[in-house]
């Protein structure tokens, strides 16, 4: 590590002196996003959902039985009769096939939150990239890729999802890489552009190109630092649309995925419990799993956009 | 300005073109084909179904089949559906847009105006209990997961309540002994007319009731929208000869699918109306109108909500664009038969023609809505200026 040294004492490395701002910013933003109750309670939920994730496996290897309690194969020969209604032996049921729905709560929990976090990575990659690049060199390249944004915004996202998957069948990657491509190239590019408009007039971009530093030095080192709050303020969002797109083309039953909140309401309609709600664990805990989840990025999402935007702040 | 808009309508152009070749080659790329499902029976040779395969033209490369598809489009011929042989896809089309256009229409204007007008009052009295119930409200109707919302809906209205149908277009039941002419289309059209003929005059008097003395203006307004809706229901209540039933009957099976999609597109536009009135209530101007003692109800109606309203109207010419294809989800869920049922229905059934049919549809009025968002810019902000 670089060690700086003055005339008469040696100062701390700089790895300590970044780490010491960066924990000055985390504790002044934190402040500010714990003043809205609202992101609060959204950033509960996330790791309400998270522990959630964590324990099945932990479970299913110690208190729950791997033959019964398995959220895909598993299915319980001690009860006579499937459905069955929340018991000690299965908190909130079983559904149609024998399995325990929470269970297939749990395991379910853990690929929404990965499917939300790579296609939210991969928005966030694309979007930056693009609004980034476009508002540092501007003209052509500019107009090509604002224009490709263009033409992504107006493309009718879920008809397209819905099309595709109901002719191909796509799995969990495949489906977070199309929701990521398609939000990465739709509106969160010109939101991040538009930030990156104005980190790119600020002195210390002339400073480093002064410097002598090269096209990508900029960018990368420079712009993109500066557009990460940002960045991950529209994550959040991304989250929010991927879990959404996933559990109602699940719903459809057009995924090849193999236990999602969105199949858990599809197996529940395919055999007739739709409707009925003298076997309400069927469709109940899925659905609100996805309702919260989905409201709980959206709340932290916004909570952390009046951290980002100052306008939007009480005081 | 018109210079503008021809170059976006070159645009448009432009983008469903690509739209159209990306989408037809992505149909085509599917393993299998409707041959396969039409020969399902053992019974049939396999020759026969080469026969079949080569009468549909799928037997083609797949270039040549887009390039095709794409020139006959323009020439404003969609095709024949494979599912639902000899009826032309267009004819299948003109029958459901309408009624897609209808409810997608009716509930974001009306989650519109609910929307920015809850919107901007929340903004206005800010913190409080019910800032934040009614901010998590708000984003409970926006993240819902639709189709449990839409069957809590049914729940609700229909089978607990019992006043509502639970679903489909009509109840076949009542159009058993219809006359020889009268079938939904006939109908839903007549009211469509007569709901836009009804929507006119309201229009209309609303624009003439702010000429009149203020001491009137409340009581001409409520009239200029109940008396033109009364002289509708009227119209279809003795003058079409007992017709009217059957509009009652379209007309309920429309009122639950209208409230579910005006309720999920209600907390959007509430959310949207209030972050934009936040924004705007920062503005120097706010306090100066503060300064100047202007009452408080002028301030947020005339001089906030109006600056706040850009961003909104975005979100709201977005969400028409997005409710058409969001819109399959209601649609299935209600079995509602519109564009994106008929979508759905089409691609998992491999009928190319339809599929490409309807998503080329909800790919135009997605065209058109950004195209209307942008226009109607200029006149909302007589800042911006198009070149």
């Amino acid at each position: 590590m670089t060690v700086v040294q003055n005339s008469e004492r040696v100062l701390e490395p700089l790895w300590r002196i970044r780490l010491k701002l960066f924990a000055r910013g985390f504790k002044k933003n934190w402040a500010l996003f714990a003043e809205s109750p609202i992101g609060l309670i959204g950033l509960g939920v996330i790791v309400f959902f998270g522990l959630i994730a964590l324990a099945q496996p932990i479970l299913v290897n110690t208190v729950w039985e791997p033959k019964v309690y398995d959220p895909i194969n598993g299915f319980d020969i001690e009860i006579p009769y499937h459905p069955s209604p929340p018991s000690a032996r299965h908190l909130l049921g079983t559904d149609v096939l024998g399995r325990d729905v929470l269970s297939q709560l749990m395991y379910s929990s853990r690929f929404e939150f990965a499917l939300g976090l790579i296609s939210a990575i991969v928005t966030v990659l694309i979007a930056t990239t693009i609004g980034a690049v476009s508002a540092y060199f501007g003209g052509l390249v500019d107009t090509i890729l604002m224009r490709l944004v263009d033409l992504v915004i107006m493309v009718p996202f879920l008809a397209v999802l819905i099309v595709m998957s109901a002719l191909m069948g796509v799995g969990m990657i495949e489906l977070a890489l199309v929701i990521g491509i398609l939000s990465g190239f739709g509106g969160t590019a010109i939101v991040i552009k538009s930030q990156a408009l104005s980190v790119k007039v600020k002195p210390f971009v002339d400073v480093a190109r002064v410097a002598g530093g090269g096209h990508a030095h900029i960018i990368f080192t420079h712009l993109v630092p500066n557009l990460m709050p940002i960045s991950l303020l529209y994550m959040m969002f991304v989250v929010t649309g991927a879990i959404f797109s996933e559990a109602v083309l699940s719903f459809f039953g057009l995924t090849e995925i193999q236990m999602s909140w969105g199949l858990m309401i599809n197996t529940t309609q395919v055999f007739g419990y739709l409707m009925r709600f003298d076997t309400w664990w069927l469709l109940f805990p899925a659905s609100l799993s996805i309702t919260f989840l989905c409201a709980a990025f959206y709340m932290v999402g916004r909570a952390l956009d009046e951290v980002v935007n100052p306008r939007l702040r009480e005081r | 300005m018109w210079k503008y808009i021809a170059k976006r309508l070159l645009q448009v152009l432009l983008t469903l073109l690509l739209f159209q070749i990306v989408t037809y080659l992505l149909m085509d790329a599917q393993p299998g084909d409707i041959a396969d499902l039409l020969t399902l029976n053992p019974d049939i040779p396999p020759a026969q179904r080469e026969i079949l395969r080569r009468d549909l033209g799928l037997d083609r490369p797949p270039l040549e089949r887009a390039v095709v598809y794409i020139s006959n489009f323009y020439k404003g011929d969609l095709g024949v559906s494979f599912s639902q042989y000899p009826r032309p896809v267009l004819d299948i089309i003109m029958e459901r847009l309408p009624r897609t256009l209808v409810l997608f229409l009716s509930a974001t204007l009306v989650s519109f105006w609910a929307g920015f007008s809850s919107g901007k009052v929340l903004a206005w009295k800010r913190g409080g209990l019910i800032e934040y119930s009614s901010t998590l409200i708000g984003v409970f109707l926006y993240t819902v997961f639709t189709p449990w919302f839409a069957l809590m809906m049914i729940w609700l209205f229909s089978i607990k309540l019992g006043w509502l149908p639970p679903g489909k277009f009509l109840d076949p039941l009542l159009w058993l002994d219809t006359p020889e002419h009268v079938n939904a289309n006939f109908i839903f059209m007549r009211m469509v007319w007569s709901a836009l003929i009804g929507s006119g005059m309201t229009i209309v008097g609303l624009v003439l009731s702010k000429f009149l003395p203020s001491s009137l203006r409340s009581a001409s307004n409520w009239a200029s929208v109940i008396v033109p809706f009364g002289l509708v229901f009227i119209f279809w209540g003795y003058f079409t000869g007992g017709l009217g039933s059957y509009a009652w009957d379209i007309l309920s099976h429309l009122v639950l699918p209208v409230l579910t999609v005006t309720l999920i597109g209600y907390g959007g536009t509430m959310l949207l109306t209030r972050t934009s009135m936040l924004e705007t209530l920062r503005e120097d101007y706010i306090m100066t109108a503060k300064a100047k003692g202007l009452p408080e109800k002028v301030i947020r109606d005339k001089h906030a909500a109006r600056n706040a309203l850009l961003p909104v109207w975005t979100g709201l010419v977005f969400a028409i664009g997005g409710s058409l294809s969001g819109g399959i989800i209601t649609e299935t869920v209600f079995s509602w038969p519109g564009i994106g049922l008929t979508l759905l229905q089409a691609a998992t059934i491999e009928d190319i023609p339809l599929a490409m049919g309807a998503l080329t549809v909800t790919g135009v009025l997605t065209l058109i809505s950004h195209l209307v968002a942008d226009v109607g810019y200029a006149f909302l902000d007589p800042r911006i200026r198009y070149h």
